[in-house]
Formats: structure tokens, C-alpha cells, sequence
């Protein structure tokens, strides 16, 4: 199929040569392969051309050329996303932006940092941590996940309980929209384009500059960990700690089957025998987290061990089982899947307990590991794709967990997105209307439907022609020079 | 007109407008009050087909930000969705119908000692203006504005369609967030029906540390001291010129709280009160009353360029400034230079740029087309003459 699609592409790598230099544009199949999915391996499609600009002014002209032509294109970080969002086409063209790596600016006096999209998110905060400041959102993949990915996704963390994703923490974007125009977007004056851009999954436009809030660093953080005999018994813990007022920076929590993967993959010793585990986390002024502690520590009475972090060394030894959790499932199974799901948090037991159930019923084991604070599951589905059948007993399983979500008043996906993965799943959590109304923005910024195309929604909304009106508007009122009454 | 009338009457309860319902001088046709999502829908619908121009009206407290509408034939009236929909304090989540005041969110959640961590900027506000107009006092410092608190949106379009974003639970990637583009919409891109937001505990303690300073220089060393404190303020307040003062709001534990206020007296001087200074969470007087937005360092720059009041947030960089009406075109253009300027209200008849350059305006002409294609939703109140 690459062949048929493809072979109309010819000119346009041409004139995406001009644009961008020969040696960074890729025609060559066995390097566009490299470029065949995201951290979703599950779907794969070769790109039909990668490009990989190195400036804003690059990217305008090669959205420019795609729309000339009525190819699709699509926007790519480091290619860590966890839904396909970042899925190439094979009669499209994939703009990676991994040369866009520089940080711009740094400003400590207003908090503030601009930064290209190719820059990795923990880089900004190793840049500003020796002045007392860093970057609050934190994705489990922030070692190597872009900041132009982190604001398609809107990226959350085990942080976000207390300070916001992504969209909380971003100023203002420079963007490249799908008429391949540079603009600048913010939360005013105006209408909040920022709001609605930052998470639209990079199907409204390439952001190109990124000006995010730098945060202070906290004066103390303290973080425990607690084991408990039953995952009851943990849900217990976190219900009381969020009853008594207490917004820790996170708290995590993994079951029995998740620790068993992460104690072989990493060896993070965790007590033994724990039906699960809560890592907490609280940072602030040390009188206030001094304090909350101490009644955290009251609230887990009925873990059989609690450990508390002597200094960093320690923090990350804690920390190191959950944030190897996802991968370390490799170890005690072949094949897995990454659901992420939401709940209100107080449905908690009632959702893990049905949880159970399923994976008794289907005999597809699931390991549970989430951000327990803001309800928010990653149950991590474990088949062996060898076995027949098993992949779609398991793909039956994940999508059950995702009805228990939607049954509860919750979410289909708290972090990863919707990319290509979920879309089949948004006519259960909106209307069909609900999401009619959505994609008027998309006709507003990419009537073309060039933009990532097939992500996020199931079927596209057709753009149409819109009666606008535009007699009696004085044109310097139009242009936005001036608005007199 | 009986026609009309009639047919809005199918929809909902309906009256003919008042000399007192006069939007800014323009004169209203109907007015209408549904009391369901449902009435709602089925009287913008009604709206559409008769192709009457639509103003919503919450409480009405500030019906006279922004320009005067090019037409008003209907008013549709938030007072009859006043209901508190859902509040799980477990979650720390609530729901509620536009129409409901903030302070009645405010006292119900508070039973439970939590919050809505938003500021009633003027009093009397009701959830959906403070969404249409995306107001926000002191606390936006550390809890964030409007937007950042909504978490799902209920709105009834142009064409009578009722469309929901978001859901009630804090963290939600589905789809796009319609919430955050409502925000500060101001009626011209539908009608708000209901919003779910998160909510936070009621802090045990909360102190007040205020000092007075010379002069703005003198203002913004001391809001710079606290953003590099480790105190985690959840405001820092400026308010001038007449003396400047600057206030510091710590939260939190009784038994810490004390302490960090000390600590906050330490660095910047002044007095420590339980209670906010008189002028705290309150828009400042003046004929032209303006909402600036700069990066916190210009805060010497806003005073210079606004010959007149100067308040809010010295930690986020959001100031309202009350301007006399002969001088405020001027004061504009300065301020604009550092920032950006929207005019939220001034005297009838006053001319005055009231947005200054808006980026993407012509983005946002496509989104209103989209979303009000007859431009009937509160014609000419926004950017652009949106």
C-alpha cells in the first residue's frame, strides 16, 4: 500500500528538501520505519516522508506545502506517547521536532522560560534547579518526553495532584496553524486559545515556541512509603488523608502483582508481602509539611511498615518501584496493556473490586498501579500474545475496565490521551453532539482536516461553508487594530 | 412580536422587556428564564429560528463589561438554574447550574470544610458570569483562575444544541476542553448552563502581612523577596499609589501558619493581621476600569503608565487599573507597550479602543463563526467587534 500512497509524494519531498535541507528530509523505507509508531507499539504505519525542521519559519512552509498538496500531516515530540498520537500515515508526512531542542530564554524574575518543543521536560528543570526553581508537571517519561508533546497531551504526572498538568503551567505557545500561519497564543486578551489548544493532541496546529511558569523549589519534601496487607486497607489511607485536607504533592499506589513486577525488574525492595503499597508524598514549607506529615503518618495506622525517605538517595529508591512499574510488568508477562482510566476517586474500592472480578471471570491477570489521589488507574492488562485468543481476552478486559470508568461518572483517559487508541471509546463518554461541538474548533483552525487526521474523534465533522457576516465592519475593527464604539 | 413571544413562551417563561433590562443603553425586546438545561436548549432554538440576537444574564453584575451589544432581542435569564447539582466532598469535586451566586456554592461546600478556591471579585457574582467573564481575585496566585479550577462544562449553543466537555473528575484528557474556551467567552459563544470544579480544603489559619511602601520600585523588590521565598503565598496583592501597599496572604495549618507570617514580616516588613486589608479581593474605582497583563516585573512599568489606581496580583501579573475617562486612551497605549490592556468597563458614549492588539484575532473570527455562524450571540461585546 506504501507504494500507491506514496508515489504522489515524490514532489513533495522535493520541495521539503528546499525547505528544510536534503539531510533532514527521510524518504529512505528503512529509516522511515524507525519512525513507524509512538510508545503505543500496537499501531504502526510507516510515515510517507519524515522532515525534521529546525525552526518555526521551516514548519510554516512545510504545512504550507502538505495543504497545496492535500497531504495529512502529523507532529511528532520523542515519540513517548502512550495512545498513537504521534501515529504516522503512510500518504502523510511526519514533522518530528527533535532538532528544535533549544532553550530560548530563562527568566527567574518572572518565573518564566521559553523553550522549543524538542526540549526534553526534565532539561528545563535541570536548567533553572541550581536557582531555586524547576517544572512542575512530571510525566512518569520526562527523562525523554518533549514539552511540544506535553502540550498536545496536556501531560499530567504523580505531581499533578497538587500542581496541575500541563495546561496549568504554559503561558503562552507560538504556534504554526494548519493555515500555515505563525501566531502567538495565550489565555487573553481574547478568547482562550491556549486553553483549548494545549491538549488537543496536535490536531490543531504545531506549537513551535513554548513559554511555560517555572515554580519554586519547595523549601521541604518528605515522602513515605507504607504497606499495607490489603488494597482495601491502602484505599482506606487515602480516603483519610484527602478527608482530612490534606493535598499531598502524590500519592501512588500499587497492588501485590505490580510490586512483584517492579521487585523483579528493579529490585526496589519494598516490604515483603504487601497486598499493596502507598508512596506519599508531601512538599511546602516545612512548618505546614512538618505537620501534615506527622498526621499522614497517623492516617497510614494501618499499614504493617511505613518508611520514610532519609534524603534524596532514599526519595528515589521509593520512587524507583512505581516509576518502573509499567515496564517492569515485562518481566512477569510477555505482552501487556497500559490502560488509563479515571474514577472519582471515592469509587475506589467498589471499581477495584469489580476489577477483581473481571480478571477472575476472563482469567487475564491485571496489575494495578495509579495515582490514588485524583482516581486516576493505570491497570496494566498482562496476556501472552503466543497463546491464541489471548491478546483479544485481554483487549476485552482492558476495554471493560474503561465501561467501569465511563459507569462511574469518570474519565477514558486521564493523561495519555485519546489519539488513535481511544477514539472508538468517545461516543461512550460524550454525545454525539457533545462532540459535534468539539470539532466546530477543529473547523475553526484546520477545515482541511490535514492536522493529525483519524485522532481523537471516530468520525470527522465536515467543515462546510460558513455564512459569515461581514458587511458594515470597519475594516481597522476587522483587522483587530481598533475597536471603537 | 406576539408571535415571538410565543413561541419563547413554548420554551420556557418569558416576559416583554423592561426599560431597566437596557443593556448598556441598548434596549432589550424579551426576556427569558429558563429553568432546566433542557428549557434552555429549547429556547435558544426558538431564538434561532425568529433570529434574535441573545445577551445572558446571570446576576448582572457586570452586564456592563465590554462594548454595548450591536442589538439585544433577548435576554436569557440564569436566575431559575440555581441549583447546586452535585457536591462529593470525598472527591472534592462540585456541580452546580450557572445561575447559582458563588457565595451559595461557597456556604454549602463549606459545611464540609472545603472550597471553590476562587475569589468573588464582585460580590454577587454568580457561576456562570464569573465563567463568561473569567474573573478572579488574590488567590489565583497559588489555586489558579476560573479555567484552572473548571473541570466540565455544560453550554446550550446558538442553534439550541446542548453540548457538555470535560465531566467531574480533576483529571480528564478526553476531547477538548471547551471549559477553558468558555472562559472569559463573554456570552458570544453560547449560554453556560452548568460547571463542575474542583475544589480544595478550607485552610485551619490565615494571615494577612501588609506593608507600605514608597514607591513602586520599593513595591516590587518586596513582591520579588516573596515569589523567592520558599512561603508558598497563596496571594501577593498589590494596591496604590496612594500609599502602595503590598499584602501577602499565607494558608494553611494553624500551628504553621504563624510562623511563615512572621517569616513573610521578616522580609518585607509592615503588620500582621488576621483579616485582609479593606481594598482585598474588590476592583478599584475609576471611570475606565482595566485589566492588565504583564510578567510580574512590570509592576513599576503599570504604575508609571496608569495615572490612577493600581490592584491586583504583583505575583501573577494581573493588575486592575481604574483610569479617568480623559486620560485612559493614553494610559492604554502606555500600558499596552508592556503588556496587554482590555477595558472591562468605562462611561456610556466614552470611545475607547477597549481590547488593544489581540494575537489570532482572525483565529478566533473562525472559532465565533463556527460556533455562532449569524453572530446572535452578544454581537459586538468581544475582540474584534466579535
Amino acid at each position: 500500500m506504501g507504494d500507491v500512497s506514496t508515489a504522489g509524494l515524490d514532489g513533495l519531498a522535493e520541495r521539503l528538501r528546499v525547505v528544510a535541507g536534503a539531510g533532514n528530509v527521510i524518504t529512505d523505507p528503512a529509516e522511515l520505519r524507525t519512525y513507524e509508531c509512538d510508545g503505543l507499539t500496537y499501531h504502526r504505519a510507516t510515515p510517507g516522508i519524515v522532515v525534521l525542521p529546525d525552526s518555526a519559519e521551516q514548519i510554516a512552509e512545510i504545512v504550507r506545502a502538505c495543504t497545496a498538496e492535500g497531504v495529512p500531516y502529523i507532529a511528532r515530540g520523542s515519540g513517548t506517547g502512550l495512545s498513537g498520537g504521534a501515529l504516522p500515515r503512510t500518504d502523510g508526512v511526519l514533522i518530528v521536532t527533535s532538532r528544535m531542542r533549544r532553550i530560548l530564554e530563562i527568566d527567574i524574575d518572572d518565573e518564566r522560560a521559553v523553550v522549543e518543543p524538542g526540549v526534553i521536560n526534565l532539561d528545563v528543570t535541570k536548567a533553572v534547579r541550581s536557582q531555586g526553581y524547576y517544572y512542575a508537571p512530571d510525566p512518569s517519561s520526562q527523562q525523554i518526553c518533549s514539552i511540544g508533546g506535553n502540550v498536545a497531551e496536556n501531560s499530567g504526572g504523580a505531581h499533578c495532584l497538587k500542581y496541575g498538568f500541563t495546561v496549568n503551567h504554559v503561558l503562552a505557545c507560538e504556534v504554526v496553524t494548519p493555515d500555515g500561519e505563525i501566531v502567538e497564543i495565550s489565555e487573553a486578551p481574547g478568547y482562550d486559545l491556549l486553553g483549548a489548544f494545549v491538549g488537543s493532541e496536535g490536531t490543531l496546529g504545531i506549537t513551535t515556541k513554548i513559554t511555560v511558569r517555572l515554580t519554586r523549589l519547595p523549601e521541604k519534601v518528605e515522602t513515605l512509603l507504607a504497606a499495607f496487607d490489603t488494597i482495601e486497607s491502602a484505599g482506606e489511607a487515602v480516603s483519610a488523608i484527602i478527608s482530612a485536607g490534606v493535598v499531598p504533592a502524590a500519592i501512588e499506589m500499587m497492588d501485590a502483582l505490580s510490586i512483584e513486577a517492579a521487585e523483579a525488574a528493579v529490585a526496589c525492595d519494598y516490604p515483603p508481602g504487601a497486598g499493596a503499597v502507598l508512596v506519599v508524598e508531601l512538599d511546602g514549607p516545612t512548618a505546614e509539611v512538618d505537620h501534615q506529615f506527622a498526621q499522614v503518618k497517623e492516617l497510614c495506622d494501618a499499614a504493617f511498615e511505613i518508611r520514610v525517605a532519609a534524603d534524596d538517595t532514599e526519595r528515589a529508591l521509593i520512587w524507583r518501584g512505581r516509576k518502573s512499574a509499567f515496564a517492569a510488568v515485562g518481566r512477569i508477562s510477555p505482552d501487556y496493556i497500559v490502560q488509563d482510566g479515571v474514577i472519582p476517586r471515592t469509587a475506589l474500592p467498589e471499581v477495584l473490586a469489580r476489577i477483581d472480578e473481571l480478571s477472575g471471570d476472563s482469567g487475564v491477570r491485571v496489575a494495578n498501579v495509579f495515582h490514588a489521589g485524583d482516581g486516576n488507574l493505570h491497570p496494566l492488562v498482562l496476556f501472552d500474545d503466543a497463546v491464541p485468543g489471548a491478546a483479544e481476552r485481554a483487549e476485552m478486559v482492558s476495554g471493560q475496565i474503561l465501561d467501569l470508568c465511563i459507569e462511574h461518572g469518570g474519565s477514558i483517559t486521564g493523561e495519555h490521551g485519546v489519539g488513535v487508541d481511544k477514539a472508538k471509546h468517545m461516543p461512550r463518554m460524550f454525545t454525539e453532539e457533545d462532540l459535534d461541538t468539539m470539532q466546530m474548533v477543529r473547523c475553526a483552525f484546520d477545515p482541511a482536516g490535514l492536522c493529525n487526521p483519524g485522532k481523537v474523534y471516530p468520525t470527522p465533522r465536515l467543515c462546510g461553508e460558513v455564512p459569515g457576516r461581514r458587511t458594515g465592519v470597519h475594516p481597522l475593527v476587522e483587522s483587530g487594530k481598533a475597536d471603537l464604539f | 412580536m406576539t408571535q415571538v413571544i410565543d413561541a419563547l413562551a413554548k420554551a420556557c417563561e418569558v416576559r416583554p422587556a423592561e426599560p431597566e433590562d437596557a443593556v448598556q443603553g441598548v434596549g432589550a425586546a424579551y426576556v427569558a428564564a429558563p429553568a432546566t438545561v433542557t428549557e434552555a436548549g429549547e429556547l435558544m432554538r426558538a431564538a434561532a429560528e425568529h433570529r434574535l440576537t441573545v445577551v445572558p444574564r446571570g446576576a448582572g453584575t457586570k452586564l456592563h463589561w465590554g462594548a454595548p451589544p450591536e442589538r439585544c432581542d433577548l435576554i436569557v435569564e440564569t436566575r431559575r438554574l440555581g441549583r447546586l447539582i452535585e457536591h462529593t466532598a470525598g472527591d472534592l469535586v462540585v456541580k452546580a447550574e450557572a445561575g447559582l451566586p458563588l457565595e451559595k456554592l461557597q456556604e454549602a461546600v463549606s459545611g464540609t470544610r472545603q472550597q471553590l478556591a476562587l475569589d468573588a471579585l464582585v460580590p454577587g457574582a454568580t457561576v456562570g458570569g464569573t465563567l463568561a467573564t473569567a474573573t478572579a481575585g488574590p488567590r489565583r496566585l497559588l489555586y489558579g483562575s476560573a479555567r484552572d479550577l473548571l473541570i466540565g462544562i455544560t453550554v446550550v449553543r446558538a442553534d439550541g444544541v446542548v453540548a457538555h466537555a470535560g465531566g467531574k473528575v480533576v483529571k480528564n484528557v478526553a476531547g477538548y476542553d471547551l471549559g477553558k474556551l468558555f472562559t472569559g467567552s463573554r456570552g458570544t459563544l453560547g449560554l453556560i448552563t452548568e460547571a463542575a470544579f474542583r475544589l480544595h480544603p478550607l485552610p485551619q489559619a490565615s494571615a494577612y502581612v501588609s506593608a507600605t511602601v514608597a514607591d513602586a520600585a520599593a513595591a516590587l523588590e518586596l513582591t520579588r523577596a516573596l515569589r523567592r521565598s520558599s512561603l508558598v503565598p497563596s496571594a501577593i496583592e498589590v494596591d496604590g499609589p496612594d500609599p502602595i501597599t503590598v499584602t501577602v496572604l499565607l494558608e494553611g495549618f494553624a500551628g504553621g501558619v504563624p510562623a511563615r507570617a512572621e517569616a513573610a514580616r521578616d522580609l518585607i516588613g509592615g503588620r500582621i493581621t488576621e483579616e485582609p486589608p479593606g481594598w482585598w479581593g474588590r476592583l478599584p474605582d475609576g471611570e475606565v476600569l482595566a485589566e492588565v497583563r504583564a510578567a510580574p516585573s512590570k509592576l513599576t512599568a503599570v504604575f508609571q503608565e496608569a495615572p490612577a489606581h493600581v490592584r491586583g496580583s504583583a505575583g501573577r501579573g494581573v493588575w486592575h487599573v481604574g483610569l479617568p475617562a480623559g486620560d485612559a486612551e493614553q494610559a492604554l497605549d502606555r500600558l499596552r507597550r508592556h503588556g496587554s490592556a482590555v477595558v472591562l468597563s468605562a462611561p456610556d458614549g466614552t470611545a475607547l479602543d477597549r481590547w488593544g492588539p489581540v494575537p489570532a484575532l482572525a483565529l478566533m473570527r473562525r472559532v465565533k463563526d463556527q460556533f455562532d455562524p449569524e453572530h446572535r450571540l452578544s454581537p459586538g461585546r468581544f475582540a474584534g467587534g466579535i
